[in-house]
């Protein structure tokens, strides 16, 4: 059976600060320019979730896109979207001030959680959860490789780790 | 080294399986499934593989790509309603995953013999659906 990968586009809006307390104010500013503003800033994120497999004989398809849709929502979509991300999502609110909600962990935060719960949603699914990119900016674009399942598991768990581990 | 030419055409299609009933096409296809058919301005992004040429600096003659794929994409697609007059979509659930795979092989050959070799194509349905086949 041919092997496609198929790609769905999702956007969000969150506002963010880039700031880290292990660094002084001018070496924050050195590193993140405008984005460490204090009052934050926002952008309109655009999210794109691929996934692989062979399509199925019968239907044609990876997989129903109203499915994919209604994960991504549910695992994803509601917990950023008009949201401040520093304040709003546990994995930032959680460590914060270490984990810096820079796109870059962001985007390890949404795969992270995108892998956690795949197994759960799609048990029976031959559609494996690829790869996903995350547009800040038209300009800045991050993207991360999902899976295989045992390296997604070890991203999963490091997200879920108390923040003293992290600092240390 | 990797090039890329973009096109573009405009068709209609129903997904809609006989082998299914109602309700399960309904869940599997959501609107996609109407049984009226609803339209698309596909794009199609069309990657070959080589390594350009010590005289001309080219990997490959664009205005012959641009002919093959006028050829065997869209002339025979753009404008036209895939269940019914493209085969095999006559049998063949004309997703953006079958209609990938089957620009794939109406081009593969095409590429055969020549020094740029078909190396994956990207079909978007729409802005936010795309869907990339390597031939594999």
């Amino acid at each position: 059976m041919p092997q496609v990968t198929l790609t769905r586009r999702y956007r969000f809006s969150a506002s963010h600060r880039l700031h880290t307390p292990l660094l002084d104010e001018a070496r924050n500013f050195e590193v993140y320019g405008k984005c460490n503003n204090p009052h934050g800033h926002g952008h309109n994120y655009l999210l794109e979730v691929a996934v692989a497999g062979a399509p199925d004989e019968v239907t044609g398809r990876l997989m129903p896109l109203r499915e994919l849709d209604r994960f991504v929502e549910r695992v994803i979509l509601e917990a950023v979207d008009y949201k401040d991300l520093n304040t709003q999502v546990e994995e930032f609110a959680a460590l914060t001030p270490i984990l810096v909600p820079t796109t870059e962990n962001l985007a390890a935060v949404v795969a992270a959680r995108l892998a956690r719960e795949w197994p759960a949603a799609f048990p029976a699914s031959a559609a494996r959860l690829e790869m996903l990119r995350i547009h800040e900016t038209g300009r800045n674009i991050f993207e991360v490789r999902v899976g295989p399942p045992e390296r997604s598991e070890q991203l999963a768990q490091t997200s879920g780790e108390p923040p003293v581990k992290t600092c240390n | 080294m990797l090039i890329t030419r973009k096109v573009e055409f405009s068709a209609s299609h129903t997904c809609w399986n006989p082998a299914l009933d109602p309700a399960a096409n309904e869940a599997v296809y959501g609107s996609e499934a109407n049984p009226n058919g609803h339209g698309h301005n596909y794009r199609l992004e069309v990657t070959l593989e080589g390594e350009p040429d010590p005289v001309t600096g080219m990997i490959v003659d664009l205005k012959e790509v641009k002919q093959v794929l006028e050829q065997a994409i869209v002339m025979p697609m753009d404008h036209r309603h895939l269940n019914r007059e493209v085969p095999p979509f006559d049998k063949v659930v004309p997703t953006a995953e079958n209609l990938a795979v089957e620009i794939w092989r109406r081009l593969q050959p095409r590429f055969e013999g020549t020094p740029a070799r078909l190396k994956l194509v990207r079909l978007f349905e729409t802005e936010d659906l795309y869907v990339e086949y390597e031939g594999r």
